[in-house]
């Protein structure tokens, strides 16, 4: 039996206050015949990095999607909720939907040569977030830019809020969507592969850089990897999908040591050289 | 070790012009890289994007005409081949690549894909050919059945099966892996390796493995090149290279990889470039290791 810090593997604290974000029995069907997401239920403390993982078609990046009501037809939501501070998003109208966007909840995408816009200036689309949310005027915007450039450590940024996203490296991509992700003070953020299509070293400093965001701005972020070595860098709390479900769901350690889910153990047995390297 | 591949002094350079006005600039992929694979290896060729070890692998192909150098395969430089003497040469040397979904022609039959070297090399009766591509789907772990369906009807892991096996249609020596497993999910990827592992016994091949994920390289190669900006900069058996990195980029690498252990201490080094000679020379610091340091 696994020690768990309670029956459903949510930490104490939680238990005390209300969860930042509770899921509840989330189902989403795309018409076929078994569904995209299958009763997945979690929850997330403001702060706290969880760790959703599984392989393509598992679910975990509809989950995501679907947390933001950003599912493309066919896709549907068929059931459950989604509390987020208190509010059904679910239930919630599509104008008070987009002030969570964004401003509650936010969403770092894998490829940021795509997810940025290739012909507006970096900063136009940092500031863009802003004024969307009518957070600032147009001043305000483009030094509030520089500002959040120089918190994801781009060198120069008074200077590179004037580049177009092809004058900058992958990484550095990647740490301008992470800045547009942070412009409006979301609490949470979900990120999507963030760093899948990077190099591992730069991999390694946009981790980093997403550890001291956290810690300085208190955010709760929702990790989805495939893979169990970011997971066991960034992640408090896992939850492991496979078809649709979630088919466990702990604290990091428990998951790694013991984990208790014949997929899981498959999972872990597959990462090349899992358990020999030490370092 | 009987070489099976040298590769000496190997430079490709892609000259870009610039403008009338202006001189060329000149991207120097691959600066004077040199090892030698030994018969039966699983040789390891890593290195993040743009280091040039694609290039490297498409080089000794003749995919990329080499600027330089010299590639010598059963002691014979295959860079002063003739058209014709290479296409028989490349009966040995094959190569599988990275995308599952852009290398297999979505036109043509899975039959056809893998049975097209045979075409090509005009070897066997269609009946013979027919019988070979039955084989080579059973030697993947594929079904025969599946030779009339087209890709889009296979999953990746299964593609990368049909790439595996067009390479192996013509019992080449050397099969050049490039990213062969990185699009795949890791169970997927665990079953194409041990797919890759299982036939270098049975077929007595010899592989260069390309590929930037250190962890998989760690646990299938006999030994390891690893490239920077052009150069290799460490090379050596693997066991030695991973315990005692040397030079500074190898070590900024392997203190990069994320380590399955939560409690695992963190020393993350930083790539100090002015730290090594870019032109320093390999020097061998320990037995079958060397570094450019």
């Amino acid at each position: 039996m696994a020690p768990f810090d309670s029956a459903d593997g949510n930490p104490r604290g939680s238990a005390q206050g209300k969860p930042l974000l509770d899921v509840q029995h989330l189902s989403v069907t795309f018409g076929g015949p078994s569904p995209a997401v299958d009763d997945v239920s979690f929850q997330m403390a403001a702060g706290e990095t969880l760790g959703l993982v599984g392989e393509s078609g598992s679910g975990k990046s509809v989950t995501a999607f679907s947390i933001l009501r950003l599912l493309q037809p066919p896709g549907r939501i068929t059931g459950g909720s989604v509390i987020f501070q208190g509010r059904d998003l679910l239930t919630l109208p599509e104008s008070e939907m987009r002030e969570v966007r964004g401003a509650g909840i936010s969403l770092i995408f894998q490829e940021p040569m795509t997810a940025l816009n290739p012909v507006m200036r970096v900063g136009d689309q940092i500031g863009e977030a802003l004024l969307v949310h009518g957070k600032a005027t147009r001043a305000e915007a483009r030094s509030r830019a520089v500002e959040l450039l120089d918190a994801v450590k781009i060198p120069d940024a008074a200077r590179r809020v004037r580049d177009y996203p092809h004058q900058l490296s992958g990484g550095m991509r990647q740490r301008v969507m992470i800045a547009i992700a942070l412009a409006c003070r979301p609490p949470l953020i979900i990120a999507d592969e963030p760093t899948t299509a990077l190099d591992v070293t730069i991999q390694a400093q946009v981790l980093e850089l997403l550890r001291e965001l956290k810690a300085r701005y208190n955010l709760a972020l929702l990790l989805i990897t495939h893979d169990f070595g970011v997971i066991a860098e960034m992640a408090d709390r896992v939850a492991v999908m496979f078809k649709g479900k979630l088919v466990e769901h702990g604290p990091v350690r428990d998951i790694l040591r013991h984990p208790s889910h014949e997929y899981t153990r498959t999972l872990l047995a597959a990462v090349p050289g899992a358990g020999g390297r030490t370092r | 070790m009987t070489p099976l591949l040298e590769v000496r002094h190997l430079v490709k350079h892609f000259v870009r012009k610039q403008g009338l006005f202006r001189p060329p600039s000149v991207v120097k992929a691959v600066d004077d890289v040199s090892f030698t694979i030994g018969e039966g290896e699983m040789f390891g060729l890593v290195g993040e994007s743009g280091s040039g070890k694609s290039t490297t692998g498409r080089c000794i192909l003749r995919l990329i005409e080499p600027t330089a150098g010299e590639v010598v395969f059963r002691g014979e430089n295959v860079l002063q081949f003739s058209t014709e003497r290479m296409r028989l040469a490349r009966r040995d040397l094959q190569i599988v690549f990275q995308d599952p979904y852009s290398s297999l022609n979505p036109r043509m039959r899975v039959g056809d894909i893998v049975e097209e070297p045979l075409v090509i090399h005009k070897l066997g009766t269609r009946s013979e050919r027919r019988a070979r591509v039955a084989e080579l789907f059973q030697l993947v772990g594929l079904e025969p059945s599946f030779i009339a369906r087209y890709p889009h009807e296979f999953s990746g892991g299964q593609r990368q099966r049909i790439g595996i096996a067009r390479a192996l249609a013509l019992n080449p020596a050397l099969v050049i892996a490039d990213e062969a497993v990185s699009a795949l999910d890791v169970s997927i990827q665990a079953q194409v390796v041990a797919l890759l592992l299982d036939l270098k016994e049975r077929l007595k091949l010899t592989y260069l493995f390309i590929a930037h994920d250190l962890r998989l390289v760690e646990h299938i190669c006999t030994r390891v090149a690893v490239m920077y900006m052009g150069k290799i900069v460490e090379l050596g058996e693997t066991s030695a290279l991973f315990a005692r990195p040397t030079h500074p980029y190898t070590k900024a690498l392997l203190s990069a990889i994320p380590v399955l252990d939560p409690d695992a201490p963190r020393q993350r080094i930083e790539l100090d470039p002015a730290s090594f000679e870019r032109e320093a020379p390999l020097r061998e610091i320990g037995a079958e290791h060397w570094a450019a340091v």
